[in-house]
């Protein structure tokens, strides 16, 4: 709709609504943690601090400043990717998720493709024939994959793949004997892709084994959702007339679905993708708790634990930041690569 | 817009709803599984353990005894989920019904109103939305400390921004019904419009939906006390007694497989009945 020109204001339009989006998210971020119960300063002093102690924990974070002073602070050195310091583990936060992103996004990366992977031909095969067997059989599928608490089926699938079939590592992120014998030299930070960098096979190999379970239980919802998705939007382009001329000509039904249907279909991937990033940006969290998977996730459930205020701030924020900017990138280049979309 | 089905006879939502039998069955389930948490002092053995007293047979696996085990504390695992069921499920409806309370409200004078009183609705709901599912959740139950009713604060604000998408947009589409303008002619106030002429059509919709989404409350309250950010013992609930059982996994494998069995049933349940709910209302959105 419209020229070029209101094209570019939609975009401008949409860019400064994400920003505000992202100024008021940091606000109630920092107002949360300032207007809560527990007091940060004693928390940041020890359990075991001196009423002097704590005094000079809040003056040294800060505390004592009006909150709006306290927020611009905040803000400022946010934006210059400070998140200030654990309690917990003492270190700068942003170099703690600097050390533990890299694991997450190889979770994240590959629950991605095993849901394109898995999702996408499933709902091709369930719209060949609406309300077939296949058709009502990937539906509840889908369905129960959304319905099922991600970090039970992370523990039932340890006790098939590791307890009684031992075919796969319980937890972790590498064996201890690679770590050993055959070390996967950092460079990404994502063990399978390193190992391949290295060319170390045996490596590749153990870091695969144990990204195997993780992906697999991350990528359940996603896979559900590219399933019924890609079943949708294919069920909308069966139905058109160009469908029915192709079957008229005799062209075979694994034809029409994969090559003609398919294509035209193929929009909602972008959305799928889109959705499956946001979906195991936190998902990760549960799934990394129970694989022991060096990554955000685990760092957040340990500030949790520990009530370490800055550390859930900080990933909370930054979290939501990626979300938000995710979706928007994911809306632009819908409306690029469809005429029919327009920015809102 | 489908042009080459010949459709000249189009059942109702009712009918095909009845038709389907996925649905039916997860009604059912649904039923059982409310039947199972009301009736449970009737149900169990050991009522007295389920609410927390310790037993004597610690981890005991699944017997003619104890049907699915016992727990840490040798309390019987089915008297366990049967109360723990009971906190799971209020919790879940009490964050849906907290966000009935902000959202519904909050959707009707939107819509109503128009201009920048809906600018302003709307745009909070958006800040809300934009916060990755279950993070904010999550932060706000660190933040607040466990309990009840912090948990079910901290799920619910995250939650409210739906029905009032929802609601605003069932008064939009009434907002120029002749009825509501003929009220407004006769000076009925704002108030009475919005909650007597309008509220009606609004509220079963909304209602509607929220009850679907108690399968998604339950798998988000579960996540929240897995993590311990839930009610302090001995009150069981069935995410709780899946993080109690963790660390006796997967040797003791019955103590996390059961409760877990619990919320799934529960949540599929819910969630296939708004799935056959929602294509029979619209079923050409494809199954």
């Amino acid at each position: 709709m419209g020229n070029d020109m209101s094209g570019l204001t939609l975009i401008l339009r949409r860019l400064g609504m994400t920003l505000l989006v992202i100024v008021c998210v940091s606000i109630i971020t920092f107002m949360a943690t300032r207007l809560l119960p527990a007091d940060p300063a004693a928390l940041y002093a020890g359990p075991r601090a001196s009423a002097d102690k704590i005094e000079e924990a809040r003056i040294q974070l800060g505390l004592d400043k009006p909150l709006v002073v306290q927020y611009f602070s905040f803000a400022g050195d946010a934006l210059r990717g400070d998140f200030g310091i654990s309690f917990r583990t003492r270190q700068p936060i942003s170099s703690d998720i600097k050390r533990f992103l890299p694991a997450t996004l190889e979770l994240v990366f590959s629950a991605m493709a095993l849901a394109i992977l898995i999702g996408i031909p499933l709902g091709v095969v369930a719209a060949a024939r609406p309300g077939g067997v296949v058709d009502q059989l990937t539906r509840l599928l889908a369905i129960s994959m959304a319905s099922v608490p991600s970090f039970w089926v992370a523990m039932i699938l340890q006790l098939i793949f590791f307890k009684w079939l031992d075919w796969l590592p319980l937890s972790g992120q590498v064996s201890t004997e690679t770590m050993l014998f055959n070390p996967i030299e950092p460079i990404t930070g994502m063990g399978t892709l390193d190992a391949l960098l290295g060319k170390n096979w045996v490596g590749f190999r153990d870091a695969f084994l144990h990204l195997l379970l993780p992906a697999l239980t991350l990528s359940l919802y996603p896979i559900g959702l590219a399933l019924r998705m890609t079943r949708s939007s294919m069920g909308v382009v069966m139905k058109e007339r160009y469908i029915t001329t192709a079957r008229a000509m005799g062209i075979s039904s694994t034809h029409i679905l994969f090559k003609f249907a398919l294509k035209n279909a193929l929009a909602p991937v972008l959305t799928v993708l889109g959705l499956t990033f946001a979906f195991s940006l936190t998902g990760a969290v549960l799934v990394e708790v129970i694989f022991d998977w060096p990554g955000i996730g685990a760092y957040v459930t340990a500030a949790i634990l520990a009530v370490d205020f800055p550390v859930i701030m900080a990933v909370t924020l930054v979290g939501t930041v990626v979300y938000i900017l995710v979706n928007l990138l994911v809306d632009m280049a819908q409306a690029m690569l469809d005429p029919r979309v327009t920015l809102r | 817009m489908a042009t080459s089905l010949p459709s000249n006879k189009k059942p109702s939502p009712y009918r095909r709803f009845l038709s389907d039998k996925a649905g039916l069955f997860s009604l059912v389930i649904i039923i059982g599984v409310l039947a199972c948490i009301i009736f449970a002092p009737w149900l169990t053995s050991y009522p007295d353990q389920g609410l927390g007293t310790p037993g004597l047979d610690r981890l005991m696996p699944p017997s003619s005894e104890y049907i699915l085990g016992t727990d840490r504390l040798g309390r019987d695992l089915w008297a366990r989920i049967l109360y723990g069921g009971r906190i799971s499920v209020l919790i879940a409806v009490l964050v849906v019904a907290l966000a009935l309370v902000i959202g519904t409200p909050l959707g009707i004078i939107a819509g109503y109103y128009g201009g920048w009183i809906d600018e302003i609705i709307m745009r909070i709901v958006d800040v809300f939305l934009a916060f990755p599912p279950l993070l904010l959740a999550i932060f706000l139950a660190a933040v607040l400390g466990p309990g009840l009713f912090n948990m079910v604060l901290a799920i619910g604000l995250g939650w409210w921004p739906w029905y009032t998408r929802i609601a605003r947009a069932q008064v939009l589409s009434y907002r120029q019904r002749p009825f509501v303008e003929a009220a407004e002619f006769m000076g009925v106030s704002d108030t009475k419009i919005m909650t007597r002429h309008l509220f009606p059509f609004v509220g079963s919709p909304v209602l509607i939906q929220s009850t679907l989404d108690l399968g998604s409350a339950i798998l988000t309250v579960a996540a929240l006390s897995f993590l311990g950010l839930g009610l302090p013992p001995p009150t069981p609930d069935w995410g709780q007694i899946i993080s109690e059982g963790r660390v006796y996994f997967p040797d003791r494998w019955w103590y996390v497989t059961f409760p877990g069995l619990a919320i799934f049933i529960t949540a599929l349940a819910f969630n296939l009945l708004g799935d056959s709910f929602r294509s029979s209302i619209d079923p050409d959105r494809g199954s």
